[in-house]
């Protein structure tokens, strides 16, 4: 239904013909930009509102005991639904290790938590249907917890600044929000996440509308097509120092795939991109020495190229 | 009273610093507002989700920054 009123509101009243590279552009930018605002505006309150009941100190003390494999599967799923932003990195990784989560399983938090959220999940469900939203949080789940079960089996808790082991972490005492606190923070957030990512959005499905009408078809089959096996490491390469969520990402990726990007590759673009950035590596140099944030970027990388691979092998 | 701010000095501590500082002012309360950003001193609060505002030692937001109008509140309420 929306996409006939789509076709008829740029063929019929804009006058632009079917089939042209500029009818085609605009079409598909009328057709995704108010779909997917209006998908998330009413995830993100949902999500939002599951959150309020999940607040990081209680992760905490939900990981903090218990099995250490279970803590990495536990961890990467609490990651989709603890909020998180980068700021919060460090005092989260500080509060997590002081009150006795190992790790390996902080780990596969900090790399779920970023990477599986509301946001990327409903823009892939938005413009490329909930198979492959639900292949994404798989897929980034597996690469929490496989990151993490290694990092933590290598024992690098000499790596880990020193003064993390020695903070002392008070106990802020929260009052439980009432029902009426949930909801009017859950309106908030989708203010604040719409007035944060509109313009991203907009403009990522501007350029996937422009890729879309401009590029010739099977512009990328060869070079990112599943032939190349090169494609998926590239990708994922060019992913990691880039620094944008997932709004501004998936459109670009979808006009991508349209040209001939391999599922797989396309996959690992986006992990790479909205799991490991400059910027996050700035702020957990805090609390990391050198050579375990290298080490971190290096296995989270390795690991999401590998799953790249497995995709495209699995759907080829 | 004593109003804290705890941050990194991240883009939303600082809208949070601004708004306490509004709400401070339409209350006519005179209190300075520190910020923290040493994680040393975050984390005595227990806190794990930045920025959170503190009131005489009491963590009353963390993770989020409250508007102006629920700050007025909040800083009404230790007058």
């Amino acid at each position: 239904m929306w996409l006939a009123f789509v076709k008829w509101l740029s063929f019929s009243v804009l006058g632009l013909s079917p089939g042209t590279r500029f009818g085609e552009a605009v079409a598909f930018f009328l057709y995704d930009a108010p779909k997917v605002l209006f998908l998330l505006a009413t995830v993100v309150f949902i999500v939002a509102v599951i959150r309020s009941f999940f607040p990081p100190e209680r992760t905490k003390r939900i990981l903090a005991g218990g099995n250490e494999y279970a803590g990495n599967v536990l961890a990467a799923l609490l990651g989709i639904v603890t909020p998180f932003c980068s700021c919060s990195a460090v005092p989260l990784f500080i509060g997590f290790l002081e009150s006795g989560v190992p790790l390996g399983v902080t780990f596969s938090f900090l790399i779920s938590s970023p990477m599986v959220n509301e946001v990327a999940l409903v823009l892939l469900w938005g413009l490329f249907g909930w198979k492959v939203a639900l292949l994404y949080v798989a897929a980034g789940v597996s690469v929490a917890i496989v990151a993490g079960i290694i990092i933590g089996r290598l024992h690098l808790e000499r790596w880990v600044e020193d003064y993390v082991w020695e903070i002392q972490v008070g106990n802020a005492d929260m009052p439980n929000p009432t029902w009426a606190e949930r909801l009017a923070c859950a309106r908030g957030y989708v203010k604040e996440i719409l007035r944060k990512v509109w313009l991203y959005v907009v403009i990522g499905i501007g350029v996937g509308a422009f890729i879309h009408g401009y590029a010739p078809e099977n512009l990328l089959a060869r070079v990112a097509g599943k032939a190349n096996p090169l494609a998926v490491p590239v990708a994922v390469l060019i992913g990691v120092p880039l620094y944008s969520n997932a709004a501004g990402t998936i459109p670009i990726v979808k006009a991508l795939m349209e040209k001939g990007m391999a599922m797989g590759t396309a996959l690992s673009f986006m992990m790479a991109v909205t799991a490991l950035s400059l910027p996050e590596a700035i702020i957990l140099r805090k609390v990391l020495k050198p050579k375990l944030l290298t080490l971190f970027f290096g296995i989270g990388a390795v690991t999401i190229t590998a799953i790249g691979y497995l995709f495209n092998w699995l759907l080829g | 009273m004593d109003v804290k701010i705890l941050g990194s000095g991240c883009c939303n501590c600082n809208t949070l610093e601004q708004n306490a500082k509004e709400a401070l002012a339409e209350l006519e309360i005179s209190a300075e507002v520190a910020h923290v950003t040493d994680f040393r001193e975050i984390m005595k609060y227990g806190v794990m989700r930045t920025p959170a505002l503190v009131v005489d030692g009491q963590v009353k937001v963390a993770g989020r920054v409250p508007t102006k109008a629920e700050l007025v509140k909040l800083l009404g309420e230790g007058k």
